[in-house]
């Protein structure tokens, strides 16, 4: 018993030396090798990771990219990212951000200006969606990397027959009528989360008006609100319309559980980004899911608020942004002048199925290729419009999610100005969230 | 027949030998628990009184260059305002619902766990305490899986029950929800009740119950009059302990709902002010009303209960 102790005891103080010197080999001096750059990346399928390699060896050792993965979702992202940076944190370097928190981050004085010369480069030839969603005030605040927008989906063999020519620009109204028809669903996101606010600017937008009309920045109580023009009024007609017909679970349906439905036939439309394509590949693959169901898939551009005047898509996607109290800035933006080059763009586009910011892309016969629904994806994301672009947009979008969900049950004459008025107070902090 | 009961003498003796000993063994106790009392104040009070001061203050994180003094503004602003009481009332439920259900469940896992052959008694308590050792995000995720639509198999067990269908939406409504946060809560945290019930058990002196037995007092008999008298401080403590872990309710909600169809509660509420919104002042201002009802239900407890808790140490 005492021998044992005794060993016990040894090991234990070499354990604890061996703690030491390691902490202490730890302190000494600058690390070998060039300089570190942090980039904080949202998940994906490993292609961020990649293109880190990828510029890392491009740099012929001048620095060397270590990606660290952020949450799952963007409002998450957005929540570590700021607490980080307000904490003056100076190991962000480069950040992968979704595009309606810029100005945020922007505005908070989180990201280091972008150079004249980068923004020149990064910005050639890119999707206008694109070029709106990466800047603040007018000014380019981040690089655009990928740009993400929504299709309308449908299922080929159950739109037969229903009278609907999808080869042609299609209303909310037709889409209803057919899934009517067939009696059958559409799967749009009806979860009380930041796609509800995804889709309701959408169907604003796509009406022609706007959720923020003065985005105010440095006065929250300047926020200017469209919540009750007859644009907010006709989207807020299609949310109640559309989830009369999106199924049982519609109130709690997201992305995820919506491809899902799609695929499995029990929705005939849905309203969804690309992934969802890369998504029944990938099952066709591990052979979960027959080809034929793959080739069932048809798109079209998102679904016309007033017909014959164009829809404003969804946009998405994430752009980069430097961190202002990171000690490599320049470096940082010449690894985010790589990371975005367009032969990157496509890889990642091929690899984990994000669509490009660089129009040249959506022509390479590669990408056509995989990804036949490349020229729709284009035109989209030249019609698409960003979320409001507000510096207090976790607040726009946490009350228009309080108020419009579920959407089942709204009153399309009132809940807008309900909303509005939510708002204002939330802004002015006479309420709470 | 009467009890006479002796207080314990607690003024110092007189003499100088004995205020030296006194003394000696007062210094030895601050010396003991001198740094468990600096690390207490230090991970414990020092955030509370941090909270109590941002709360006073118009603080937004992102916005640190415009701090302004406003006093007990955002208490008015909380308590003014529907959204703080919605909250509260659903944490109310919650807690009143899972503990009233832990009590009485934990009670009778308490009585088997007990009285159960003493060769399974310990693969029987591990069995019961295995959910208590399952995290609760986990737990949460677990179950509402079970429940949810697409990957759910709960529909199709039980659709002969009158209200089930293959397509309820469990998730749609506001008590369906709270319903199944509810259950998650209490599968979860009924082995901690029980666990506590049983120490509560096994404290009863057995020669009260065999002195009740040859009475001939029945089994209901013995349980009212003689098991629990005997064990009001345990059932108190496990009341009190779960009472206030079911106020904080968060991490369910969080991943069942995430607040939707009004099934916040006031943990949810300080997350969103705090984290979501980043508004520093009111999110503080929230946690400190909540720490604020925490303290009244501990006291509450304490004097309702009418335990004195170094009884309970057998001081």
């Amino acid at each position: 018993m005492t021998i044992r102790r005794a060993r016990w005891r040894r090991a234990l103080a070499a354990a604890v030396a061996a703690a030491a010197l390691v902490g202490l080999a730890g302190c000494g001096g600058a690390p070998a090798g060039p300089p570190v750059l942090n980039w904080y990346i949202n998940p994906d399928d490993g292609g961020q990771a990649e293109i880190a390699q990828r510029c890392s060896a491009a740099s012929n050792g001048e620095y060397r990219i270590e990606v660290s993965q952020l949450p799952r979702q963007s409002s998450e992202q957005r929540q570590q990212l700021i607490r980080r940076l307000a904490a003056n944190d100076s190991s962000i370097d480069i950040m992968s951000i979704d595009p309606p928190y810029i100005p945020e981050f922007a505005e908070a004085g989180f990201l280091a200006p972008v150079p004249e010369g980068v923004a020149q480069r990064t910005t050639q030839g890119i999707v206008n969606s694109a070029r709106e969603g990466a800047s603040w005030n007018g000014r380019l605040v981040t690089v655009p990397f990928w740009a993400n927008t929504q299709l309308l989906w449908y299922r080929k063999s159950q739109v037969q027959g229903t009278g609907l020519d999808l080869s042609k620009p299609v209303t909310w109204d037709q889409v209803v009528a057919a899934a009517q028809r067939k009696n059958s669903t559409i799967a749009a996101q009806g979860i009380r989360a930041e796609s509800l606010t995804v889709w309701l600017n959408a169907l604003v937008e796509s009406g022609g008006g706007q959720i923020v009309t003065n985005p105010s920045p440095d006065d929250p109580e300047g926020v200017r609100l469209g919540l009750d023009s007859p644009a907010a009024t006709r989207a807020a007609e299609i949310m109640k319309t559309v989830s009369a017909v999106g199924g049982p679970g519609f109130s709690t349906a997201s992305e995820d559980e919506n491809s899902e439905a799609f695929q499995d036939g029990s929705a005939m439309f849905q309203l969804n980004w690309p992934f969802v394509w890369g998504k029944v590949n990938s099952a066709i693959e591990e052979g979960t899911v027959e080809k034929a169901t793959a080739d069932d898939f048809g798109w079209a551009l998102y679904p016309q608020t007033t017909a014959g005047r164009p829809s404003a898509p969804p946009y998405g996607g994430i752009n980069l942004g430097v961190g202002a109290f990171s000690p490599n800035v320049d470096l940082a933006y010449k690894a985010a002048e790589c990371i975005v080059s367009t032969e990157n763009q496509k890889y990642y586009f091929l690899s984990n199925g994000n669509p490009a910011a660089r129009t040249s892309v959506f022509t390479d016969p590669e990408v056509v290729k995989e990804f036949p629904m490349a020229p729709v994806i284009a035109q989209s994301l030249q019609q698409a419009k960003p979320r409001p672009q507000t510096a207090y947009y976790a607040e726009v979008s946490e009350s228009i999610q309080r108020t419009y969900h579920p959407t089942a049950g709204i009153d399309p004459a009132t809940v807008g100005p309900a909303t509005a008025d939510l708002i204002r107070a939330v802004l002015a902090k006479e309420e709470l969230l | 027949m009467t009890t006479t009961e002796v207080k314990p003498d607690t003024t110092a003796p007189a003499g100088a030998a004995a205020s030296d000993r006194s003394r000696s063994e007062q210094r030895l106790g601050w010396m003991l628990a001198g740094p468990a009392f600096v690390i207490m104040l230090l991970v414990t009070a020092y955030p509370i009184a941090q909270a109590v001061y941002y709360s006073l203050f118009d603080y937004r994180l992102t916005d640190p260059e415009n701090i302004s003094f406003v006093g007990l503004n955002n208490y008015a602003v909380i308590l003014t305002d529907q959204i703080w009481w919605i909250s509260f009332g659903v944490t109310a439920f919650i807690t009143i619902v899972t503990v009233a259900v832990e009590l009485v469940l934990g009670f009778a896992l308490a009585l088997v766990m007990m009285n159960a052959l003493k060769a399974i008694r310990p693969v029987l308590r591990a069995a019961i305490l295995i959910p208590y050792a399952v995290i609760t995000v986990v737990s949460a995720f677990a179950w509402q899986y079970a429940f949810s639509l697409d990957s759910g198999f709960v529909n199709s067990w039980f659709d002969w029950v009158p209200g089930v269908a293959a397509d309820t939406d469990w998730f749609g409504g506001t008590w369906d929800s709270l319903f199944v946060i509810c259950l998650a809560e209490i599968w979860k945290t009924t082995p901690f009740i029980s666990l506590l019930l049983l120490a509560g058990l096994a404290q009863v002196p057995d020669v009260l119950q065999e002195a009740a037995r040859v009475d001939g007092a029945t089994w209901w008999q013995r349980m009212w009059k003689v098991t629990i008298p005997n064990m009001k401080a345990a059932i108190m403590v496990a009341l009190l302990f779960r009472t206030l872990d079911a106020f904080r309710v968060f991490d369910t909600v969080f991943v069942m709902t995430n607040g939707a169809n009004s099934t916040e509660t006031v943990s949810f509420l300080a997350f969103r002010q705090t984290i979501s919104r980043v508004e520093i002042g009111l999110g503080s201002a929230v946690s400190v009303l909540l720490f604020l009802s925490v303290v009244i239900i501990s006291v509450g407890f304490i004097k309702g209960f009418k335990v004195d808790l170094s009884q309970a140490r057998g001081e």
